[in-house]
């Protein structure tokens, strides 16, 4: 396909400035998302990395490829890596900071200098606990449970202690700027009623983030002060209460799960709207969805704890939250259904993962319903089915909905398209992979296999067999988009500024934007995906 | 940030390009302070709970220790942390009517008031390791299983109450420590005359985190000097 | 019918099929809601597929579907929690009359106390149709006693009591799991459950050599302690009177009356100073570092023998307290 030549290419904020101070010292959003891109890429193949391992380890039901300290140390740094450095920063810091000015119709976030060192915080994070990995790792879970974590563990929980309280610190100014962006900085005509729902997921998100994230800072500190000073908050031969911990954990640990769940839903409401041209069915109704899953997200906590000595009555009262907080994410999951009818559907790689964000959401979302059974929780509690619980909502649903949106915005990101069919087929493998890796373990749960277990009974072998084979599909799945991304920013075809005939301010300007994101500052005077407005693209613009 | 001008815009070097005029950007900073100080209560918030909970528990040893504390000394520094609080609020007014000079004093006071404030705390924390009351290795309530046996404590419990007491007040100092060092800038840049009565903001929400930290103390001082002082 | 591809383990307790009737049910609902979206779904992409000249008809929501799809999920949910509440009341309330087997966790062994006085370690040979409760503590840090065959599982805590209880319904051996991360053999911290028939288990428990019943070896540490110096079994002594106050209310002395569970009982030995008896002075030594977690379980069913109850079975909760026994009363 022949390339319409550009004789001089615009200035955008790619080609404004060259040079590696400009991009260490930039305070333009969207440099700072493409450093987060960088960052958290490299975390998500560390994390990876780990769970590679922990699957070639599950192959056999003895401990036969690892010893029982380094199995113990890969399941909990793969979940530390993934969650902390990986799913809490991914879509917020790269997709959040490069489109919420663009969105608003703003120039930059509301505090570009605290946005850069809120990557520079997280990249210290960073440094240091890849530092703790060199150094030999931590083995308490990610969890950090008291009085392991405190008292008997024999390796670096300081060190990973800090790096993940650093971590909360990049999290914790991200949302802040993002809070005041919003109610601050919006174009004139910009009212709240006309915001994408992108908008309202990433307030409610960093809500979150602001109010959650300092008690595990806290909570953290206050194991680090354990073990380096011999405090003796949490230590039972002293009075202190491991239950506390785990209290004070979970407080920030439940609403976390949602940092990392909405902005993915964000996704899934620009891309459906986009590709089936319409507005997303309900949207006073989803846009309060997001604030009601904020607020009813910190009530919740103890519903991981329902074994670990609570009270009968505690236990009734957060069975009984938890099924509460399970109606809005419904409510979403039925209006973004509704909005396929009626609608003018196609099929690319940013709506293939979003077909398969519904699907894989729905299902883990409704095994949640299990989980917050007391009678069945007792049951299932710390096995596999949590396992595979969260794995259906943090992979089938956080990543799906990241690289979803990956896909839908590297147009105006890159200035490039990526080859459509390749984003098709690793959409695809995601899937297929993602499936047949957690499926089988929603039964090994039941069955009884429990979590963090290097060895285990025979008779779970052959579904621990199929999980590995699905990982190494998934894992495949992952690479390709790695590699074709990195392919089109050279080869790709060129974007044109709405290639995909999408509604928001961000459309409105170049692919890639200029540097303070408008030639003109915008003035808004028409509704959230106008989509009556604008006219399809002629085809919808696909590399073959 | 880079050096390409879109538009030329006619504002004082104050103004930083992304915002649409001075209004703008000061509600934005006064609207982030806000926010930022409301993870801080969270923050804290976590050790007011634990602190709760063993309080609750343990209420003869939270005394016995409660008591071994300066009450003197707590006193002072809480008079001066207020006082502290009024040489900021009388700084922003200052800044509003433009008397550089007056301003100028008032932080330099501010932080004579910060450093009295963290040198009695460094009083207070040498008294506690001098009477073996750090946990840890070398704790010994011995002396106060002696004074106070109408309490009956449990020299293990007794290590809970110090554990927090120390954990509170050196995050409390640390915030202290992070509050002096902003107000030795801003004195610095209030001397250079970058503080109008048109731009103060740093001035407000300076004073802002100042105004909190103090808070946090005045919570910290009766539940940790005040428990059972009554009887 | 699953036996080749089980979804479930073997149902072994009573409470099993409870537990397995709402997964089940669970199973189902979520089947039908998956078909149900799914469809959907294809039908929608089938059916609203981009097509040249076709425009997508805005329509901007319906009320009354939202109100809809709000509250029958609700409806439903509630339904589930209850189910859920139910079973999970039963599992928490163990009933009169169980018999009592001592467990203590460590890094990475399970270590039982029988009350008739036999020692396991890592396996747990109970008779087929009596109800057994677990009190259990850990010495070290957090485990969890998981039964998957039971469908029970508790966490084992260190520095009180959490208990779980079971009737075990169909002779057999069946895995028990540690199911909370502990360190580095946590993986090989299983044993086994051994369900006899009544004949077998009696034969068991006399053939193995014991040194009498648990609560008889508590008695004799009792004496060897001292105990008895302050805890006459009349109302002279420095100490209360031990007789009768298991699972009684008990008066403190700075007003709060608190009742007589293992819990307490395992605190006033540690820890005398936490709750004083009204009357009393706080004289009563502390234990803690003195007794190790075998013998304090052998000093607790020795106390709970002094008072009345079916035999084999000593102190009930009283009313006001079911469903707490099991509870630090710090809790």
């Amino acid at each position: 396909m022949a390339t319409v030549a550009v004789t001089a290419e615009r200035e955008n904020y790619l080609n404004q400035e060259y040079g590696i101070r400009s991009w260490l010292l930039t305070t333009d959003h969207k440099r700072i998302a493409l450093l987060y891109l960088a960052s958290i890429t490299f975390f998500f193949f560390v994390g990876g990395f780990f769970a590679l391992l922990i699957r070639l380890e599950l192959l056999t039901p003895a401990g036969d490829l690892v010893q029982a300290d380094t199995y113990n140390k890969l399941f909990s740094m793969h979940g530390q890596v993934m969650i902390f450095f990986f799913l809490i920063p991914s879509i917020p810091a790269v997709l959040g900071n490069f489109l919420v000015p663009l969105m608003i119709g703003a120039k930059d976030l509301a505090f570009p200098r605290i946005n850069l060192l809120s990557w520079y915080l997280y990249i210290i994070a960073g440094v240091i606990y890849v530092h703790c990995i060199l150094t030999g790792g931590v083995d308490t879970g990610w969890t950090f449970y008291t009085p392991f974590s405190t008292a008997f563990s024999n390796t670096s929980v300081i060190e990973a202690g800090i790096a993940i309280f650093i971590a909360g610190f990049s999290s914790i100014l991200t949302g802040l700027n993002f809070v005041v962006t919003i109610h601050r900085m919006r174009a004139p005509g910009m009212t709240w009623s006309r915001l994408p729902l992108f908008i309202w997921a990433h307030y409610a998100t960093s809500i979150i983030q602001l109010l959650g994230t300092p008690v595990l800072a806290i909570t953290l500190l206050l194991v680090v002060f354990e073990r380096a000073f011999n405090l003796g908050i949490f230590d039972p031969n002293r009075g202190g209460d491991p239950l506390l911990f785990q209290h004070l954990f979970w407080f920030y640990s439940h609403p976390a799960v949602y940092i990392m769940i909405l902005p993915a839903m964000a996704v899934e409401s620009e891309v459906v709207a986009c590709f089936t041209r319409k507005r997303i069915f309900g949207y006073n109704f989803v846009a309060m969805s997001s604030i009601a899953i904020a607020v009813f997200g910190f009530l919740v906590w103890a519903h991981h704890m329902f074994v670990a000595g609570i009270s009968l009555y505690s236990a009734l009262i957060f069975s009984i939250l938890s099924y509460l907080v399970a109606v809005p994410s419904a409510i979403k999951v039925f209006n973004w259904t509704a909005t396929m009818y009626k609608g003018s559907i196609s099929f690319t790689t940013p709506m293939l993962y979003a077909f398969g964000f519904i699907g894989l959401f729905t299902m883990g979302g409704l095994t949640g319903l299990f989980l917050s059974a007391l009678g069945i929780d007792v049951h299932v509690h710390d096995t596999y089915f949590v396992i595979a619980h969260f794995h259906y909502i943090m992979v089938g649903g956080a990543v799906m909905g990241y690289l979803g949106g990956l896909h839908f915005w590297w147009p105006k990101i890159s200035g490039r398209m990526y080859p459509e069919g390749w984003g098709r087929l690793a959409a695809l493998l995601v899937f297929a992979g993602f499936n047949l890796t957690f499926f089988p373990q929603f039964i090994l749960g039941y069955m009884g296999m429990p979590r963090r277990y290097w060895q285990y009974p025979p008779e779970f072998q052959v579904l621990n067999v199929l999980s590995t084979a699905g990982s190494t599909i998934l894992a495949v799945g992952y690479v390709l988009p790695m590699i074709y991304f990195l392919w089109s920013m050279r080869y790709g075809k060129i974007a044109t500024d709405n290639p995909w005939g999408a509604a928001g301010l961000e459309w409105k300007t170049t692919s890639p934007p200029p540097t303070f994101n408008f030639e003109e500052g915008p003035e808004v005077t028409w509704e959230a995906y106008n989509y009556e407005e604008i006219p399809a693209p002629a085809e919808v613009s696909v590399e073959r | 940030m880079s050096d390409s001008p879109i538009a030329v815009e006619q504002h004082g070097p104050e103004l930083l390009h992304h915002f649409a005029d001075a209004e703008q950007q000061r509600d934005a900073a006064t609207l982030g302070m806000w926010l930022f100080l409301a993870t801080e209560i969270m923050f804290f918030g976590g050790m007011f709970c634990a602190y709760l909970i063993y309080r609750f528990w343990y209420y003869n040893e939270f005394a016995a220790g409660s008591r071994s504390l300066d009450i003197w000394l707590g006193t002072i520094n809480t008079a001066v942390l207020i006082c502290s609080s009024l040489t900021v609020a009388l700084g922003v007014r200052a800044a509003q009517m433009g008397k550089r000079k007056l301003l100028v004093f008032l932080l330099l006071l501010t932080i004579v008031f910060g450093f009295a404030f963290l040198g009695i705390k460094g009083v207070e924390w040498y008294d506690k390791y001098k009477e073996h009351h750090i946990p840890g290795n070398s704790f010994n309530v011995d002396d106060l299983v002696r004074d106070y046996p109408q309490l009956h404590i449990d020299p293990r419990h007794e290590q809970i109450y110090f554990s927090l007491y120390f954990a509170m007040t050196g995050l409390h100092a640390l915030h202290m420590i992070i509050g002096v060092g902003l107000f030795v800038f801003l004195t610095y840049y209030a001397w250079k005359g970058r503080y109008t009565p048109k731009y103060y903001t740093p001035v407000e929400i300076g004073g802002l985190y100042w105004h909190f930290v103090d808070i946090v103390w005045i919570y910290l001082f009766p539940l940790l000097y005040l428990i059972d002082r009554h009887r | 019918m699953f036996d080749n591809f089980p979804l479930w383990p073997v149902r072994a307790a009573a409470g099993a099929g409870n537990v397995d009737a709402l997964y089940i049910f669970l199973l189902a609902l979520s089947a039908f809601m998956c078909a149900a979206i799914f469809t959907m779904i294809l039908v929608f992409a089938t059916k609203y597929r981009q097509r040249r000249g076709v425009e997508a008809e805005q329509i901007d929501g319906s009320s009354a579907l939202e109100i809809t799809w709000s509250i029958i999920p609700l409806g439903i949910f509630m339904v589930i929690f209850l189910w859920g509440a139910v079973i999970y009341f039963h599992e928490r309330t163990p009933p009169q009359g169980a018999s009592e087997v001592y467990v203590v966790a460590k890094q990475w062994m399970w270590k039982l106390q029988h009350q008739e006085g036999q020692r396991e370690i890592n396996e747990l040979h109970v008779p087929v149709g009596r109800d057994v409760r677990l009190i259990m503590t850990s010495q070290d840090v957090i485990h969890s006693f998981y039964v998957p065959a039971f469908r029970i599982k508790q966490d084992v805590i260190p520095g009180r009591y959490t208990t779980a209880w079971f009737r075990a319904t169909k002779p057999g051996v069946y895995h028990l799991f540690c199911s909370q991360y502990c360190g580095t053999m946590h993986s090989g911290m299983i044993g086994q459950v051994v369900v006899m028939e009544p004949a077998q288990y009696q034969a068991w428990l006399s053939g193995g050599g014991t040194t009498g019943s648990l609560a008889a070896s508590g008695e004799s540490l009792f004496q060897q302690l001292g105990c008895p110096t302050c805890h006459r079994s009349d109302t002279q002594g420095r100490g209360p009177n031990l007789v009768g106050i298991f699972g009684k209310p008990v008066q403190l002395e700075d007003g709060r009356t608190v009742v007589a569970d293992e819990n307490y009982i395992r605190e006033s030995i540690l820890s005398p100073s936490a709750k004083i008896v009204s009357g009393f002075k706080p004289i009563m030594p502390v234990f803690q570092g003195l007794v190790g977690e075998e013998q304090l379980n052998a000093l607790v069913a020795y106390i709970k023998s002094l008072s009345p109850g079916p035999s084999g079975a000593e102190g009930k909760p009283s009313p006001a307290a079911v469903g707490t026994s099991s509870q630090n009363p710090k809790e």
